[in-house]
């Protein structure tokens, strides 16, 4: 690990003083805010993550989950993955959001780690976390390594010939569902980001995972009233039954009409570098009577773009499967 | 169920230990931290080291700039190819006993990179923090050569290796004609199978501290099946006397056969501690564990022909597996295909192919976890295309002697295994035709398999020393790398002695102990439990002599076999009332302390005239989401013929894990490579999976009853491997039983049951 220096912010303003001035997005600053440590530190070890400086954020409180004047909940940036899933107010009304964060690492890191921090967690992607190989993510320019080698778990949704990484957050892409919006404060105040505009693809800048600014701070996550508690699900495919990234990941939210859905929204994890969500394939889904062939068709609107690697071919079948079974779940619908 | 003894007596009074489910002896150290692992010996002024890898797979170092690093205070040295120590050049003194022929890997011994995550430098820094940051900071230049990572396109160059390993026989010559039978045979299957790699990983990750005293020797504490074979290592490279380099090292955190050769990171401990005049750990990094061996990967073809009634007609079993450039690793693979069914047309076939990789190493059941699971999808595949139960095909061709030799095997109560795993697993209730059993999406699937494994023996030594406490103290030197070696030898010199388990301890993992083998291909219980047998025999006899002796005494003029030894008594069989204790036999003949040692020799003989093997039946559930591919094992029973059984509790948890490595092999294990980089690039537990929790179900272990007089003096087989062999298979066929599909790459992936 290389030397860095360690400081312990006692307020918002002292942290954002921490991180004052530095120019570019969050990914790329050389000062780091750290809250449950449970992918920086692992990534600082394996050398690929350099920061300069942390600054220990987690005694700023930014801990609580609370109710909002939209009817909606505010996820603080510093509660407890673990203690969001199981609050009973995330329980009763975003099930999909709680289903979702225990699909997602182990017990014991879920306790760890921050529900800011969930956003910026960074790819598996093996090229990645090798420093003896290239990838543009880790060393811009070096090339991708994953584009011509071991690329089974890499994204057939929104990839560049830079980068072929995924995303590997499991509350996330039940957050870009439920439109969730992330508040962050900076030098000029705060401001909102809606959760489709938080991640970004690779492009020809797979360094850059978000747009949150260097010298910005997540406090909280806010969640829209409407949390589909009726007919929503999340649904993760992944190579053994806990303990791995999706392969593919499906949120399903539904409201209906009797059997007549008015309104979708679908958002896949596992196959882009960023949550996806697709307008079309949830438009497409409105109006129309919710059965298998509806989903069907919704799956291959969503997948119409895809594109495969050499090992990942497997994904667009998969994600098909993963999309019917998930909106056939969410809303009740026989699967047979 | 538990084995019966054979050998008289040795269940049958009051006090008898071996047999019984003795929770670890060391159990207690174990869970509170009191055991201390390699990397967890401690001395002031401890340096500590950290290796840097090659990013290459093959070519040359041209340069290490080292001097960024050096310039680190703290930073003691740095060791390359260019600043070593004169280092022996000879190959057989890099030789140790687990060594395949060929020319062992010599880190740091020049520029050639011959596989990728080769060391190629060792910082020492008096801090393992600042080693590992100073790391960072040399730069290597290379010259890259083309390499050779895919065993596929190596196959056209593959050449059949001799009897290049010990502990492996070339196959035997084909018995009658196997391709013709084949081309005849009513019916007939044939299909090709993979096998990936597979790295052991250990949770103990591989390290050694060597101990710097003031004469120049050393004290190692190395990750290793065998103390022996380290020191051997040590000196023979280092150019150290036997009396100069002791190894310690009594506990290891699961090996799996990682910790047969001497790996890389004890030489360059010991490079750093001898040259710097300074102790010296040096442990590997998760990722650095994927830098040596590894089970192989393997190419196989299964062709089998048989009559309508399942007469078997034609085996052929063909298989080419990767060795490196510079040894011949051997496995075999394929010579338990001729032995598990009566059959008399066979034709097996073993090649290697080189790859710029490093030399495979065993890995738990080394051959038959790869080779027996080939055969017996074939023998599903062919009961199914016979239309006949699977297990009624494997009854049709059951053989009680080895039909490659002729052999009658010591004991095969494999019909037993059978019998009993099928009536637990109700199997008798399965219906025939694939997809025929489903619950919703789930289709659920029931498959079976045998398992083999061959049953060995080696000489090794023992120590007793018993105190007039009535305390006993044995000691050899083998290793206990997780199957309960402390627990089985206690219970053994307990049983003998007739003494209370807290009386009697065992000691290991110490050079200064009597010669024991490698810890490795089950042979511990047989080799260094008959020398432990042998020498409580021997205090047995001499207690007895000296009991019989005492002119006043109760026990005069009888012989040993006319006592009982039992809580620490003398007690005559013809009346428990005239007893004596063995502090009293001590006491009247003046003595403090009877020691002893005894060495114990393979019964050649009659060993020679049969084949030696434990076996196993194995039924698996599977449920198989018919959307999504994924497979979860929701039952599996394991029913193994071992001989007797000295620990059914530790007996039980080696088979319970060798089940879960099997569920691994068959559906999650892999080692993949970027064949452009040559590289590895799954290497971490995040990426290389292994069962978690979830994954794993009811596991069912059934010991059956089995009596050998000719394996060894205890009837015991030992249980190491047997637990893992053939489980991918039955976990196979029942994915074949659950979704119609025949899957023959292994592991069985979701993307490969979605694609068939």
């Amino acid at each position: 690990m290389r030397a860095f220096s360690y400081g312990r912010p006692d307020s918002v303003d002292a942290a954002l003083r921490g991180v004052a001035g530095q120019p570019g997005t969050t990914t790329e600053a050389a000062v780091k805010f750290v809250a449950g440590g449970t992918n920086l530190l692992d990534l600082m070890k394996a050398d690929v993550m350099r920061p300069e400086r942390l600054l220990d954020i987690s005694r700023l409180g930014l801990d609580q989950i609370e109710e909002i004047e939209n009817g909606g909940l505010r996820l603080g940036a510093l509660a407890r993955n673990a203690d969001t899933a199981y609050d009973a107010r995330v329980q009763a009304r975003y099930p999909m959001l709680s289903k979702a964060i225990l699909a997602g690492a182990s017990a014991q890191l879920r306790n760890m780690a921050t529900n800011g921090g969930n956003l910026l967690q960074r790819t598996r992607c093996y090229y990645f976390y090798d420093t003896g190989t290239p990838c543009n993510k880790r060393e811009p320019g070096t090339g991708c390594g994953a584009l011509t080698g071991v690329n089974r778990i890499h994204a057939i949704l929104g990839a560049s010939d830079r980068c072929i990484a995924v995303h590997p957050s499991d509350m996330c892409v039940a957050l870009a569902a439920l439109d969730a919006v992330v508040r962050v404060s900076g030098p000029k105040g705060e401001r909102t980001i809606p959760f489709a505009d938080f991640h970004r693809l690779p492009g020809d800048t797979p360094h850059i995972d978000s747009n949150l600014a260097a010298d910005e701070l997540i406090t909280a996550i806010d969640l829209p009233a409407e949390g589909f508690a009726d007919h929503s699900t999340y649904l993760k495919v992944r190579d053994r039954a806990s303990y791995a990234f999706a392969l593919v990941s499906v949120a399903a939210a539904l409201k209906l009409d009797g059997q007549t859905i008015r309104s979708a929204r679908l958002a896949l994890g596992g196959v882009a570098h960023k949550p996806w969500r697709d307008p079309a394939a949830e438009a497409g889904l409105a109006g129309k009577p919710a059965s298998l062939e509806t989903f069907r068709e919704a799956a291959r609107v969503l997948l119409r773009d895809a594109r495969v690697q050499s090992h990942n071919a497997f994904k667009i079948g998969l994600a098909e499967r993963a999309i019917v079974r998930a909106l056939a779940e969410a809303a009740g619908v026989e699967h047979s | 169920m538990i084995a019966k003894p054979t050998i008289p007596d040795l269940l049958d009074r009051p006090g008898s230990q071996i047999g019984k489910p003795v929770s670890r002896v060391d159990g207690r150290l174990k869970v509170t931290g009191g055991a201390r692992y390699a990397a967890e010996f401690n001395t002031p002024g401890l340096a500590h080291g950290y290796i840097v890898s090659s990013a290459i797979a093959r070519g040359r170092i041209l340069a290490i700039d080292t001097a960024k690093a050096l310039a680190l205070p703290g930073v003691l040295q740095i060791f390359t190819h260019d600043n070593r120590p004169s280092l022996p050049w000879f190959d057989r003194k890099w030789k140790d006993d687990d060594a395949p022929k060929g020319s062992p890997f010599r880190p740091l011994y020049d520029a050639t990179i011959h596989h990728a995550l080769q060391p190629i430098a060792l910082v020492v820094a008096e801090s393992f923090e600042l080693a590992r940051y100073a790391a960072r900071l040399i730069h290597v230049t290379y010259e890259a050569d083309e390499h050779r990572t895919d065993l596929r396109a190596a196959k056209a160059d593959a050449f059949t290796p001799g009897k290049d390993k010990g502990g492996f026989q070339p196959p035997p010559k084909p018995r009658g004609d196997a391709d013709t039978a084949l081309a005849e045979a009513e019916v007939s299957v044939d299909l090709n199978f993979s096998q990936a790699v597979e790295h052991h990983n250990p949770m103990e990750m591989h390290a050694s501290t060597v101990i710097y005293h003031n004469d120049g020797s050393l004290t190692v504490h190395d990750k290793t099946q065998g103390p022996i074979n380290t020191q051997t290592y040590v000196c023979n490279v280092f150019n150290l006397s036997t009396d100069a380099v002791r190894v310690i090292s009594p506990f290891v955190g699961g090996a799996f056969g990682s910790g047969l050769r001497p790996q890389h990171q004890l030489f360059m401990a010991v490079l750093a501690a001898t040259t710097l005049k300074r102790s010296v750990r040096v442990e590997l990094t998760r990722p650095q564990m994927f830098s040596f061996g590894h089970r192989p990967e393997t190419l196989q073809r299964v062709a089998l022909g048989a009559r309508k009634d399942g007469t078997l007609t034609a085996v052929i079993h063909e298989a080419v597996q990767e060795t490196s450039q510079n040894e011949n690793y051997v496995e075999v693979v394929v010579n338990w295909s001729g032995q598990q069914y009566r059959c008399d047309n066979v034709r097996l076939d073993y090649k290697l192919a080189r790859l710029d990789t490093h030399t495979p190493l065993d890995q738990r059941a080394p051959g038959a976890a790869t080779g027996i699971p080939a055969l017996e999808i074939a023998m599903d595949e062919l009961a199914a295309k016979l239309g006949m139960d699977p297990l009624e095909l494997r009854l049709k061709n059951y053989t009680d002697v080895d039909p490659n030799t002729g052999k009658p095997f010591s004991s095969k109560e494999l019909r037993a295994c059978f019998q009993q795993g099928a009536e637990r697993f109700g199997w008798h209730k399965r219906s025939h035709a694939p997809r025929s059993m489903r619950e919703g999406r789930q289709l659920v699937g029931w498959g079976m398999a045998t398992g083999v494994w061959d049953a060995m023996q080696g000489q090794a030594v023992a120590s007793a020393r018993l105190g007039i406490d009535g305390t006993l103290t044995v000691g050899s030197a083998t290793a206990d790398i997780g199957p309960g070696t402390y627990t089985a030898m206690t219970q053994i010199a307990a049983d003998i002695l007739g003494l209370p388990i807290d009386k009697v301890s065992f000691q290991l993992g110490d050079t200064n102990l009597p010669m024991a083998p490698l810890q490795g291909g089950s042979w511990t219980v047989s080799s260094v439990g008959s020398a432990v047998k042998a020498v409580c025999d021997r205090l047995r006899d001499r207690l007895a002599g000296l009991a019989a002796g005492l002119n006043d005494g109760p026990l005069k003029g009888l012989k040993a076999d006319e006592l009982i030894f039992a809580d620490g008594f003398l007690i005559a069989r013809a009346d428990p009332s005239w007893r004596l204790s063995i502090t009293e036999v001590m006491r009247a003949n003046d003595l403090l302390v009877l020691e002893d040692e005894a060495r114990s020799i393979p019964y050649y003989k009659s060993q020679m005239q049969h084949a030696l093997g434990t076996h196993s039946a194995i039924f698996a559930e599977v449920r198989v989401d018919e959307d999504l591919g994924t497979v979860q094992v929701t039952r599996v029973v394991s029913a193994v013929a071992a001989g007797r059984i000295i620990n059914p509790k530790t007996a039980r948890s080696q088979v319970l894990g060798a089940v879960v490595w099997g569920i691994g092999m068959a559906l999650e294990e892999e080692s993949m490579t970027d064949q452009r980089l040559g590289r590895f690039m799954n290497h971490d537990f995040g990426e290389y999976h292994i069962p978690v929790n979830a994954d794993v179900h009811d596991i069912d272990v059934i010991f059956v009853e089995e009596h050998d007089d000719i394996v060894n003096p205890l009837g015991a087989k030992g249980v190491g491997e047997i637990g893992i062999v053939g489980v991918p298979a039955a976990i196979a066929n029942a994915i074949y039983h659950a979704t119609g599909k025949r899957l023959c790459d292994l592991p069985i992936t979701l993307d490969k049951i979605l694609g068939a």
